[in-house]
């Protein structure tokens, strides 16, 4: 299992890029933590989530 | 008569490197389409912050599309109770993809939220070092100001009062200190709740206005960003004019003081 901004997922063995195309998110406007790391956008094909992975997905809301 | 500070003409505020022509920012806190919209158009914002949070592909709509290109983007850190959280907050800002700039801001109690000077100068210095433009809010404190110089700040920006509150100016001599000693932008940032509060900052030497509750509680928020922007720029005038002088005591006559009417 995977998790993702905190909820459980069957995911491991995809992609970073993969799991962003299935559920839609504009990479261009997300960053993508994986364990505590920022893990760069040329990085999202490369990247395949593991088991026991914690994934934080952020976005720009308005705010300050 | 004073002499004046500057042309008018050639008034641009300069942060990191980057010149803004309008003196306005925008607080984005509370947020819809037509406060953006006022803010861009009738109060000039160029500036305009932003948080970050868990993206949720549920919500397909974005603040960023209601952004014209052309504002500067300014990610802050909210949510951030320490200089660690900051930091990691600002990377991530960065990674999305809008440039350096990122205004820190880090609130140990969630009543007040006062900003922790301490923790914001540890995050300051971490974040200046890795190339961002770092603009700290902080509580209006002399020392803490020269800590934030020291760690490689853009701009210093001081609170009014409470986030939030509309209350105005209830720091304002401790805010006229930074003006005078510090050598960076000084931005008033929180709690200026009307233009005539924005106005006086101004004249003290404030080098920009940062707001939101008080366009987004505003009854006619268009008439209210173009009241900004006037007081804002009247203040700027003001100040760069340099202010008439005040009488500790007495009187001083502005009219002739011969050829009366009287024997």
């Amino acid at each position: 299992m995977v998790k993702v901004n905190g909820e459980q997922l069957d995911i491991a063995g995809k992609t970073i890029a993969e799991y962003l195309a299935e559920t839609k998110y504009d990479p261009k406007r997300i960053a993508v933590e994986r364990n505590g790391d920022i893990v760069f956008k040329a990085k999202y094909g490369e990247t395949v989530l593991n088991d026991g992975d914690s994934i934080e997905i952020v976005s720009f809301v308005g705010g300050g | 008569m004073r002499k004046p500070l500057y042309k008018m003409n050639n008034d641009k505020l300069i942060i990191g490197g980057h010149e803004f022509g309008s003196r306005f920012s925008l607080g984005s806190g509370k947020y819809s389409m037509k406060l953006i919209e006022a803010a861009v158009k009738d109060a000039g914002a160029e500036i305009i912050t932003l948080a970050v949070r868990r993206a949720n592909t549920k919500e397909q709509e974005s603040i960023l599309d209601y952004i014209p290109k052309g504002v500067t983007l300014l990610p802050n850190t909210s949510g951030a109770r320490n200089a660690e959280e900051a930091v990691r907050i600002a990377r991530l800002a960065r990674e999305i993809g809008c440039g350096d700039f990122v205004k820190i801001e880090i609130m140990r109690d969630s009543k007040y939220l006062l900003p922790d000077n301490q923790e914001t100068v540890k995050a300051t210095k971490i974040l200046a070092n890795e190339g961002f433009v770092v603009m700290p809010y902080m509580y209006p404190d002399l020392n803490t100001a020269r800590d934030l110089v020291n760690a490689g700040a853009a701009s210093v920006m001081p609170l009014a009062s409470p986030i939030g509150s509309n209350k105005g100016l209830a720091t304002k001599e401790f805010i006229q200190i930074l003006i005078d000693e510090i050598d960076l932008p000084i931005i008033v940032d929180a709690g200026i709740g009307r233009p005539s509060q924005a106005c006086e900052a101004m004249e003290m030497g404030a080098a920009a206005i940062m707001a939101n509750t008080a366009l987004a509680t505003a009854g006619d928020l268009p008439m209210m960003a173009s009241a900004f922007k006037n007081a804002i720029e009247a203040g700027r005038k003001a100040y760069l004019s340099g202010l008439g002088r005040v009488l500790t005591r007495g009187a001083s006559a502005s009219d002739p003081l011969t050829g009366f009417l009287r024997d």
